[in-house]
């Protein structure tokens, strides 16, 4: 056990299992520092990950099958932006309405498209390739971790460089996090907060649809029904845990990545596999308690009680 | 009834509407057969006494849920545990009939009551989790479903399975389920129990002095606080209460004469489907069984459109989905709001001129 825990495979498996993670968490943490919390990255997330399959089939390779799913997520996000800040919709209730649809028509969709309701192993997609880097794969131990992986992997961590970038060295960055802060005191200097939460929510939109895409390409091959399995809800915990902050929410999706990658070689041991089911949902559960506790008694000691 | 009342009210006639005809131009894309298929959802429920029966029977467990969403919303605590204290509701009264060999009459009763016990402190747990730790109650809630969800999973395949069916319990015994009470269909005396709870939601939230303070910490936590209310017990009483409603939901829905076993894998959503019946009767427990009707007659004739043509159940769930959007988009339909509240206002200033 211990042995395989230390092993360059599980932790190539902790990198696979964080990916979808990863970009989630970056969408809700670029959400959230526009003031919104996007709850409908599960809806997102599923959607795209059908669409990830049925586009790439469509066009017979995976990148423009990736680009399409990103417009199609940031569509969703633009969607979800125009119920929220124009038609005044309550946004936890609207992300329940996005996702209520993503489950359902998810199955009719694909359905209509395959002629099956479980999943799409009859459409014939193409999956994001695996990456491998030369001189780098002949590094014992850390190359068979570094290199190999997929290449939506290699882009999540690229995603949080820029995204790193975007929110703190760019004046749209700027603004977004100014319009979360405050957005009266942002609205007062001329910054049109409507503006810029439209752009944090398709923004988030794009980011989440990659990670869909990678749910079904990449970690998986093809489309099951409800495969994000509260994936999105994770990452909002994660990226809640991490301060909304790129960097942050990306340490804190390792953690799950790692709890599922666990969670996943632990099927193979005697430990019953529904309590092992449960370990990522408990760890982002007690990791939630204990950081926002650390976070309170911080608050606490800050305003001097 | 007043005028803005009124138009509320019109307005959501008018969101179902449009959340119907989109489905329906749906249905025209997806099938062979759109109108057959149409006709099917639309009058199907009325084609037997038993699909009838479903209709009524289906309604249960949403005004179950429902009205436990409509005591947390109304306090404002966005708690969505209840998907998870209904299955572990449904779980404990399971293992009560199977496991504590108890006499026919009390059976029931105490599998019920500890059902609801489970309810309570699972949707508790969130709420604990606020108070002490400040986390958002909406993510650990969200968590937790998972959590009930597995660990049903794990008592049912270790403690109650019955290994010549596989992934389902041993039968429940005849003894402990909940008495029919209109012969020939499945209604049960837990429509009776649902309808009590819904009312008893309602002289609760709108008529005690705890119930107040939950609407008004739920309308302005702030203006609550200065005003003395102990914000802490309306987070916990808040969701306690909704788990209890919850998890004696799961309970009655489990003992009545749909499920031989506990054979529950998954979440079966109905705390999901509690949102739009909470959002349908504005947050008021009084009106969930005719949101639950509204929503069991769609879901019912689904199925036997499901069954009879080739368009699937899931439709439903982006009529659904549509419906809430409408209904909760605040400026949907605002600009004829606000034409009518300008013609009101006009008529009653020439009133006032002619005397």
């Amino acid at each position: 056990m211990l042995e395989s825990l230390l092993s360059p495979e599980f932790f190539n498996a902790i990198l696979r299992a964080t990916t979808p993670i990863l970009f989630a968490a970056l969408a809700s943490s670029v959400a959230s520092k526009a003031g919104i919390t996007n709850m409908a990255l599960e809806g997102i997330m599923l959607f795209s990950a059908l669409f990830g399959v049925i586009f790439s089939a469509m066009t017979g390779n995976f990148f423009t099958g990736l680009l399409l799913t990103m417009v199609i997520g940031g569509l969703i996000g633009w969607f979800l932006a125009f119920f929220v800040l124009n038609l005044k919709t309550d946004e936890i209730l609207a992300a329940v309405a996005i996702n209520l649809i993503a489950t359902g028509g998810t199955v009719l969709l694909m359905l209509a498209v395959s002629g099956d309701r479980g999943s799409s192993t009859s459409i014939a997609s193409f999956s994001a390739p695996r990456i491998v880097i030369p001189l780098i794969d002949k590094i014992p131990f850390l190359g068979e971790i570094i290199s190999g992986q997929n290449l939506m992997t290699y882009l999540a961590i690229l995603a949080v460089i820029i995204m790193h970038l975007f929110m703190y060295k760019t004046p749209l960055g700027l603004k977004i996090r100014a319009v979360g802060e405050n957005k009266n005191a942002a609205e007062s200097v001329g910054i049109s907060s409507r503006k810029i939460q439209y752009i944090a929510l398709i923004l988030s939109g794009v980011l989440a649809s990659m990670g869909g895409f990678f749910m079904s390409g990449g970690y998986m091959n093809m489309f099951t029904k409800d495969m994000s399995a509260g994936r999105g809800y994770i990452a909002l915990a994660a990226s809640a845990m991490g301060g909304n902050t790129p960097i942050g929410a990306s340490l804190v999706s390792l953690l799950f990545g790692a709890a599922q990658a666990l969670a996943n070689m632990m099927q193979l041991t005697d430990i019953p596999h529904e309590l092992i089911q449960m370990i990522p949902y408990l760890t982002t559960l007690i990791g939630l308690g204990v950081y926002s506790y650390s976070n309170m008694k911080r608050r606490q000691k800050l305003a001097g009680k | 009834m007043n005028n803005a009342k009124r138009f509320d009210l019109l307005r959501m006639l008018f969101a179902i509407l449009v959340a119907l005809l989109i489905s329906f131009v749906l249905i025209f894309f997806i099938s062979e057969e759109p109108l057959t298929a149409i006709f099917t959802l639309i009058t199907g429920p009325f084609r037997s006494k038993r699909n009838l029966g479903n209709v009524v029977e289906s309604m249960i467990p949403l005004i179950f849920t429902g009205t436990g969403v409509c005591i947390m919303f109304s306090a404002n605590q966005i708690n969505l545990a209840t998907d998870g204290g209904f299955h572990l509701g449904g779980l404990v009264a399971a293992f009560v009939v199977l496991k504590f060999g108890l006499p026919g009459g009390l059976s029931p009763i105490v599998a019920l009551f500890l059902a609801a016990t489970a309810g309570a402190m699972f949707c508790t747990i969130p709420a604990l989790m606020k108070v002490k730790t400040s986390s958002p109650e909406l993510v650990s809630s969200l968590m937790l479903n998972y959590i009930s969800q597995w660990f049903c999973t794990f008592i049912l395949m270790h403690f109650l399975q019955d290994p010549s069916v596989g992934s389902a319990s041993h039968k429940l015994p005849e003894n402990s389920a909940l008495p029919v009470i209109v012969g020939g269909t499945n209604i049960h005396v837990g429509l009776i129990i649902a309808l009590v709870v819904a009312v008893l939601g309602y002289v609760f939230l709108y008529k005690t002095k705890t119930g107040y303070e939950l609407r008004l910490t739920g309308e302005n936590e702030a203006f609550a606080r200065y005003s003395g209310i102990n914000i802490v017990k309306v987070i916990l009483v808040s969701q306690m209460v909704g788990g209890i409603i919850a998890g004696l939901g799961g309970g009655v829905e489990l003992l009545g004469p749909i499920y031989p076993r506990f054979s529950w894998m998954a979440l079966l959503g109905y705390g999901w489907d509690a949102i739009i019946i909470c959002t349908l009767a504005k947050k008021n427990p009084l009106y969930t069984p005719l949101a639950a009707l509204f929503l069991a007659y769609l879901r019912t004739g689904a199925s036997i459109m499901a069954r009879y043509t080739d368009v699937t159940l899931e439709i439903v769930q982006i009529t659904q989905g549509i419906i809430i959007m409408l209904v909760v988009a605040e400026q949907f339909l605002s600009g004829m709001k606000h034409r009518m509240i300008a013609k009101e206002a006009r008529a009653s200033l020439k009133e006032e001129e002619v005397a």
